[in-house]
């Protein structure tokens, strides 16, 4: 177990440096600097403000020293924030989408989980058509679509719940999660479905069966273990997905998280916050799926031997 | 009626009878059979919308407004009092190429990539692969995010970048045919026969592994609609004066208080589209057999 866990962190430093590279590279060839939009600014200003950000030196050179501050931690100072790092904007914003992703996801697996389940109990009747229906709205219905169709129906029509913020009234939260969680609880429906299928024609599970276990024990404790493993590999893709997403529910639901910061960032051209969070980005999605392997790798007995033992 | 279809498509495929079996087995699936009639119909109305739309592109009528859907203007008009029905045919359009032009840029460098990985095997196998899973674990969504910003918004980019990202599945599933087409022993008379490799690629292992090719297609096209739409609602996808179907969301979002309507029938539209695809995908998956190797 503990090799493939090293064996996947030591494939994912490449992918991050990659990610570094390519990203610091691109925001440097981007047309037109970043004190452009100002009005005139007097030369000696621009060379100051230049130099702090060492936009003066040599481009190898630039590429150095940023590595050695991501080392540290370090991401630098904001463009348009002046006296603003980046690491405090990051800090600022994470709070509300961490805590917005971890419901929807909360959502996701609940609901979508369960749907699979039950539709997978009794295949090919209405208890398995209505919810894939239901998921196949989901898939096909994209969050910018889903999340302002929701505001109009619960927000302004039934008045039932608000129709923005984070925090500021009891159950504003409660409509951002279902937009953000519902395309991947129809995935995990889907998939879970599939996955508890092809292990309900186990032998094993004819074994649990014959020992006269009542069929929700047979469920619980034998089928959903092996079932759910393509529902786990799915969930480090899936995050990669959400913090995509959450870019758009924070607009929708005026949601002052990460996602709204990195938009408004690629709005104001903003480079340093736009490279910054990237990486942050990028190197926790790399990690979150070398989370999510492992934990299918541990949930399947196969692979847990090949590993483990040795 | 039968027979014509039938004997259309086995003269096209030499007689096969795959071809002929998997589109029986299609017929029969009336979900999968609708998702074909709309994509025929849209993509119809797509190419026609110069002279089906009811009214000029960039005909405006400030003085009409926003007004809700009536015998004029079927689906209504927005604060502009353009016609709706004529930008979502418009926007249509635009959505619509870029689902088919990125998939299709994803579809030749996948296929050529996998082919060529599976084919020679070995050393070049290997490495072309492990590149694969490095992009595989990059982040696109934001790197794309990050293209459009780093270099403008211009819709070329937009195809290049978006099919860019999608040809990774498509090579996977690729190497993973032509391994296995290629232990069998029509690839080996082919090769005994002395034919250059890539007559052997092009003309006996691409064409045995066009059932999953064309299957991951299908399902390639919506989610390339979607992500245009996803940029297009944040604004960093297609920019007026041209429309698509994510920007008339967009635009139909801030409104909708007032006139939902300009929100509703392009969501459907493109709900419509996305539902369509997905069911022709999944009904060509079981009529061809695909076992699903992408998801």
């Amino acid at each position: 177990m503990w090799r493939f866990v090293g064996w996947r962190l030591l494939q994912a430093i490449p992918v991050i440096l990659a990610v570094i590279t390519v990203t610091f590279f691109l925001v440097r060839a981007a047309p037109g600097g970043p004190f452009d939009s100002e009005k005139a600014v007097i030369p000696e200003v621009k060379a100051a403000l230049e130099a702090q950000y060492r936009l003066d030196l040599p481009l190898a050179q630039q590429y150095l020293a940023y590595l050695a501050d991501l080392a540290q931690g370090e991401l630098g100072p904001s463009f348009k924030y002046p006296g603003r790092s980046v690491n405090e904007l990051i800090a600022a914003g994470l709070p509300a989408t961490a805590e917005l992703g971890a419901y929807a996801l909360l959502v996701a697996i609940f609901f979508g989980g369960m749907a699979g389940v039950i539709a997978s109990l009794k295949p090919n009747t209405a208890q398995d058509y209505i919810p894939m229906s239901l998921a196949m709205i989901g898939i096909c219905m994209p969050t910018f679509l889903l999340g302002p169709l929701l505001v109009l129906l619960f927000g302004i029509h039934l008045e039932w719940l608000p129709v923005a913020g984070w925090g500021d009234m009891p159950g504003d939260k409660i409509l951002p999660s279902i937009t953000l969680g519902a395309a991947y609880a129809a995935y995990i429906a889907r998939l879970s479905r599939a996955g508890m299928l092809e292990i309900m024609s186990q032998d094993y599970i004819r074994t649990a069966r014959a020992k006269g276990l009542p069929e929700w024990q047979v469920v619980t404790r034998h089928a959903l273990r092996g079932g759910l493993i393509p529902v786990v590999a799915f969930l480090g893709p899936a995050f990669a997905g959400l913090l995509a997403g959450s870019f758009v529910v924070e607009t929708i639901f005026q949601i002052p998280g990460l996602g709204r910061f990195y938009v408004q960032a690629a709005f104001n051209r903003d480079y340093t916050m736009i490279l910054g969070t990237t990486v942050f980005l990028s190197t926790l999605i790399v990690l979150f799926n070398l989370l999510s392997d492992v934990l299918a790798a541990w949930l399947n007995p196969r692979l847990r031997a090949q590993f483990g033992e040795a | 009626m039968n027979t014509v279809v039938v004997d259309s498509i086995s003269a096209a495929e030499q007689g096969t009878s795959l071809w002929t079996d998997a589109w029986a087995r299609l017929r029969k699936n009336r979900l999968a059979l609708f998702g074909l009639w709309v994509l025929v119909l849209f993509s119809v109305i797509a190419l026609l919308t110069p002279w089906l739309a009811p009214y000029a592109y960039d005909a405006q009528n400030l003085d009409l407004g926003p007004t809700p859907p009536s015998a004029a203007h079927w689906f209504g008009t927005d604060i502009f009092g353009r016609d709706l029905l004529t930008q979502i045919m418009y926007g249509g359009r635009i959505s619509l190429a870029v689902g088919f032009t990125a998939t299709a840029v994803a579809l030749l460098i996948g296929v050529t990539w996998g082919a060529i990985a599976g084919y020679v095997g070995g050393r070049v196998d290997a490495v072309m692969m492990r590149l694969v899973d490095i992009l595989y674990a990059l982040p696109f969504m934001i790197f794309i995010v990050l293209l459009m910003v780093v270099f403008g918004r211009n819709l070329l980019l937009l195809f290049l970048a978006i099919g860019a990202v999608e040809w990774l599945t498509m090579a996977r599933i690729m190497r993973g045919q032509v391994q296995s087409l290629r232990q069998q022993e029509f690839v080996e008379a082919a090769i005994s026969l002395g034919l250059s490799p890539t007559t052997i690629v092009r003309r006996h292992l691409v064409p045995n592994a066009l059932g999953p090719i064309i299957v991951y297609t299908t399902l390639t096209i919506p989610s390339v609609m979607l992500l245009e739409a996803f940029l297009s609602f944040l604004g960093l996808g297609v920019q007026p004066p041209q429309t698509s179907w994510g920007l008339l969301i967009s635009y139909g979002a801030e409104t909708m208080e007032e006139f939902p309507w300009l929100l509703i029938f392009p969501g459907a539209a493109l709900t419509l589209t996305l539902f369509a695809l997905n069911f022709l995908g999944d009904g060509l998956r079981d009529a061809l057999d695909v076992r699903g190797s992408g998801d």
